[in-house]
């Protein structure tokens, strides 16, 4: 029997405390998710698709459950504050899975905007919850489902109509336990029609030599001619296995930018999955991995056309060091009347040492003629003969790499559409480079603070 | 037969095209009414005794098809790749058919009138006088090696060109050395049922210095109703050798759907080359996709030693199902691997092929070029890996992958591997999927070629970067091959 028993064990045990926790909403989606996994297992290397990440052994530990909603005491003013330069935002901090508003952000929010605990929201708007909950995310995949069927609490973003959210929200994922802990999160994100807004997401772990397991699942349901940048910045521990899925609806019209930045980790498996539903929409998916020591990321990505007239671009690049692994799955899947489609998707990949590794599966389902789609996917290393200009002009050998380097990702980097934001992660990235911890200068999380004594 | 199309064909009228090219006969579809010996249908130990004693085989060849058969009956049908494989009854087949024949012939007289007609409706240089021609040829009917020309010639230089039969025969040794010795029968499925129950195939063998003089070549049919065709070839090519090879297969038109399992393995040495060309024609089934072969073939190569090079180079039109991966094992320091690949698939035809790079030793180098071209309502795959392992400093991969789509109800996809474990290596993929581009037809109908022979001219460009590297005999039938397949399947 693989690991999934131990999970499907604790909701058959442990129902009644899940069920009288959380409202209807989410408890009837509880026992689907139940049903969907009665005969599957968590995908291990030998699932097509996870040949490089096995979610079962990922799960195999014992991680405890926080079922029974016990809270961690966290100063939550006093152990983060991030302040981006030119940049202020409407922050809340989710400490494993609640939520939790920092300063007057509440007050501060549109009328009408709901940025709060998925769980609340749940209690109060159950019939707008109701419409998005688990429709976007698909039950297919075992890891869905059993965050479905643990799942207590997460994030709900909710932009009516028409409204343009000018401030960026900021969402600040910290871990914080005092045993080896799994936290399961859901994020809900509906933008009705012709909403705009921008979030940065950012996840950190206090204690970096505590094991963490995170359980993620991001649903995102854009209305006709609506908008969203969301920015996904992993900062977290060696000892931190993240499991995340980013499902995307699109409607008609609508435009969606997701930049998955992974700077720092343990064990990382992201998947994206992007549905355009309606006709005319824009869609760039970029990531950016930056792994040394034993670090693993795992990227798996899929854009499924299947309205007409659609612009997909995908843009990951990854570079490697000492013993890291990284692996890359993207898919542009063009179904049949998806015409005038236009989907590119590039993988580009440095390995920094001997020891580091790289698997890339780029992948083109076409079932349309009339489409433009490409792919393209290297695996190398950094140019010899512009590193030699370079040190030919006085610049000293690792500098030059480490600016080359930052020039390969700063592709990726240009993406980001908020300029504070941008320039924090050319920073951010010439840090990472120089070996130091990637944690922001003015970010008092805990892992950084751990890291400086 | 291309003139058949001309003369139908009206320009610009695309309904009419696509019946016309989807009404098509293949050309091959004749049955050849000759004595044949087909054992009973159904697979057990027995059988494979029973195959094996039929063709007087050694004890260790026995015992190598039992290890391989019990090694079989533990593994399950591959389903990863993307087809769609109705449910094969394996007992429904039956794994021996040969043309019967009292002795062996001893010169071409000796064959069977019958024989050399379906050889010469083939349009194959059977016979001696054709072989001015410049080409061995080794037929193989029913899995069963009919005839090898040019014997004698290749003889003299040390080439050993024969049946595989005859090969277990006079050269055990080698044979022994050398069989499953890239491909084992652990490898897959199709590889294990092969091993197991293989009848016949050709087995080449250049001794070291030497240049093949001529082209080698074999053509493979199936025949007989109800039965499986499982060849095998080995191809060894010693130090500084060199060797052009050429397959080309065709089978009879039949409702029922026929298993083809071969196995190709081969032995490059020090600074040795092997070209390995293919031009797969088996039935494709009719227009509904009813009937067909099923292609699962498995195909290898060994650049064992330094600097050896082996190129494959394929043009796959026929079988309703394909499932082909020809791969260069890149063992040797600076050996070189090539692999040149058009695929068109149309009706209802489904292709997942490609090829597997492997470099293992230091300045491999190896080339993908993979060219799709799908219509009607068939599914065309590339799936190819390039892996770079550990100690295999400074290797180099360049792959490209193009899809062309002619209809808006086929599919083209691509999946590549590509798993680089050295930092040392430069791996390159690019893929493209689209369809013919109306400025280039428009451009071309400006100029007053009608858009019927602007597709031919476009598609015949696309692809001419892979049949450029074919052998002159093949290069024709390719091309040939292709305007049947496509002339006018525009959609």
């Amino acid at each position: 029997m693989g690991s999934l028993s131990q999970y499907t064990d604790i909701y058959r045990d442990h129902r009644e405390a899940l069920d009288g926790h959380s409202d209807p909403v989410i408890n009837a989606m509880r026992a689907e998710a139940y049903e969907a996994l009665k005969g599957k297992e968590l995908p291990d290397r030998h699932t097509e698709g996870y040949e490089k990440t096995s979610i079962e052994e990922m799960m195999a530990p014992d991680f405890g459950l926080n079922i029974n909603r016990v809270n961690i005491p966290v100063d939550v003013a006093a152990s983060f504050h991030c302040g981006v330069p030119n940049m202020s935002t409407l922050l809340g901090i989710v400490v494993n899975d609640s939520f939790h508003p920092v300063g007057t952000m509440l007050s501060r929010l549109p009328d009408g905007v709901i940025y709060g605990s998925l769980a609340k929201a749940a209690a109060e708007h159950p019939e707008l919850v109701g419409r998005y909950y688990g429709k976007v995310a698909s039950l297919d995949s075992a890891t869905t489902a059993l965050n479905t069927m643990l799942v207590q609490d997460g994030v709900f973003i909710y932009v009516p109509k028409s409204v343009a959210l000018e401030k960026p929200l900021q969402l600040v994922n910290i871990f914080s336990s005092p045993t080896p802990l799994m936290a399961i999160r859901r994020v809900l994100i509906v933008m009705e029609e012709g909403a705009s807004a921008q979030l940065l997401v950012c996840d950190h772990t206090q204690d970096c030599a505590q094991k963490y397991l995170s359980s993620q699942i991001v649903e995102i349901a854009l209305n006709a001619n609506s908008r969203l940048d969301y920015y996904d910045l992993e900062e977290s521990g060696e000892g931190t296995a993240r499991c995340s899925s980013i499902y995307a609806r699109q409607e008609s019209g609508s435009s969606l930018l997701i930049n998955g930045m992974t700077l720092s980790c343990g064990n990382t498996r992201n998947d994206y999955a992007i549905e355009i539903a309606g006709d005319g929409c824009d869609t760039l998916l970029a990531g950016m991995a930056i792994a040394s020591g034993h670090q693993h990321i795992d990227n798996n990505s899929s854009v499924n056309h299947r309205g007409s007239h659609c612009h997909s671009r995908q843009l990951f690049k990854y570079v490697l060091d000492d013993d890291a692994s990284g692996a890359f799955e993207g898919g542009i899947v063009v179904n049949e009347g998806a015409v005038m489609t236009e989907a590119y998707q590039s993988d580009r990949n440095l390995l920094a040492s001997t020891g580091a590794k790289m698997h890339t599966k780029p992948q083109l389902l076409i079932y349309c003629d009339d489409v433009k789609c490409s792919h393209g996917a290297t695996t190398g290393q950094l140019d010899q003969e512009a590193l030699f200009y370079m040190r030919s002009r006085g610049i000293g050998e690792k500098m030059a790499r480490t600016m080359l380097m930052q020039a390969f990702m700063s592709e990726v980097i240009d993406t980001v559409r908020m300029e504070g934001l941008r320039e924090r992660l050319h920073m951010l990235v010439e840090k990472r480079f120089h070996g130091q911890q990637s944690f922001c200068g003015d970010c008092a999380s805990g892992c950084a603070s751990v890291k400086k004594q | 037969m291309s003139e058949d199309n001309q003369n139908i064909n009206k320009p610009g009228n695309n309904d009419d095209i696509i019946k016309n090219v989807t009404g098509d006969d293949y050309k091959y579809g004749f049955v050849t009414d000759i004595d044949t010996d087909v054992i009973p249908k159904g697979l057990n130990e027995d059988v494979v005794r029973l195959i094996s004693k039929k063709k007087n085989e050694p004890e260790w060849l026995l015992e190598f098809r039992l290890e391989a058969y019990r090694h079989w009956l533990t593994l399950k049908m591959p389903e990863w790749a993307h087809l769609d494989v109705p449910p094969i009854d394996y007992q429904a087949i039956s794994y021996y058919a040969a043309p019967r024949k009292k002795e062996g012939p001893k010169s071409l007289d000796e064959v069977d009138p019958e024989l050399l007609d379906t050889f010469n409706k083939l349009g194959i240089p059977l016979q001696e006088q054709k072989a001015l021609s410049g080409m061995a040829v080794d037929a193989v009917m029913d899995s069963v090696s009919v005839k090898t020309t040019h014997k004698e010639k290749l003889a003299e230089l040390g080439v050993i060109f024969c049946s595989f039969s005859e090969a277990v025969k006079d050269y055990p040794d080698l044979v022994k050395r050398y069989l499953g010795s890239v491909v084992s029968y652990r490898d897959n499925f199709f590889a294990a049922l092969n091993s197991a129950v293989f009848s016949d195939g050709s087995f080449v063998y250049i001794p070291k210095g030497v240049r093949c003089p001529m082209e080698l070549s074999t053509y493979f049919r199936i025949n007989a109703a109800g039965t499986g065709q499982f060849e095998r070839t080995l191809i060894v090519a010693d130090d500084d050798a060199y060797v052009s090879y050429l397959e080309g297969c065709t089978a009879p038109m039949r409702d029922e759907n026929q298993l083809h399992a071969a196995i190709v393995e081969i032995v490059v040495e020090d600074r040795a080359e092997v070209k390995y060309s293919t031009v797969q024609n088996w039935y494709a089934g009719d227009k509904d996709g009813n009937g067909g072969v099923y292609n699962f073939v498995t195909k290898r190569g060994l650049c064992r030693g330094d600097y050896s090079k082996l190129s494959w180079t394929q043009v796959e039109t026929g079988s309703a199902i394909t499932w082909k991966y020809p791969s260069c094992i890149l063992q040797g320091e600076g050996s070189v691997g090539e692999f040149y690949s058009v695929a068109v698939t149309r009706n209802y035809q489904q292709a997942d092929t490609g090829t597997k790079m492997i470099h293992a030793g230091r300045n491999t180098r190896s080339t993908i070029v993979s060219k799709g071209i799908s219509a009607g309502h068939s599914q065309n795959s590339y799936r190819g890996l390039v892996k770079v392992l550990p100690n295999a400093d400074g290797c180099r991969n360049y792959t490209q992958c193009d899809s062309l789509l002619l209809s808006s109800t086929c599919g083209a996809h691509t999946f590549p591997y590509i798993d680089v474990l050295n930092d040392t290596a430069v791996v390159e993929h690019e893929a493209t999927t689209s369809k013919i581009s109306e400025d280039q037809v428009f451009y071309c109908n400006q100029r007053g070629i009608p858009t019927e022979e602007a597709i031919g001219l476009i598609v015949n460009g696309y692809a001419k970067e892979v049949m450029n590297k074919l052998p002159m005999e093949f290069a024709v039938e390719a091309q040939r091959l292709l305007q049947v397949t496509l002339e006018g399947s525009v959609g």
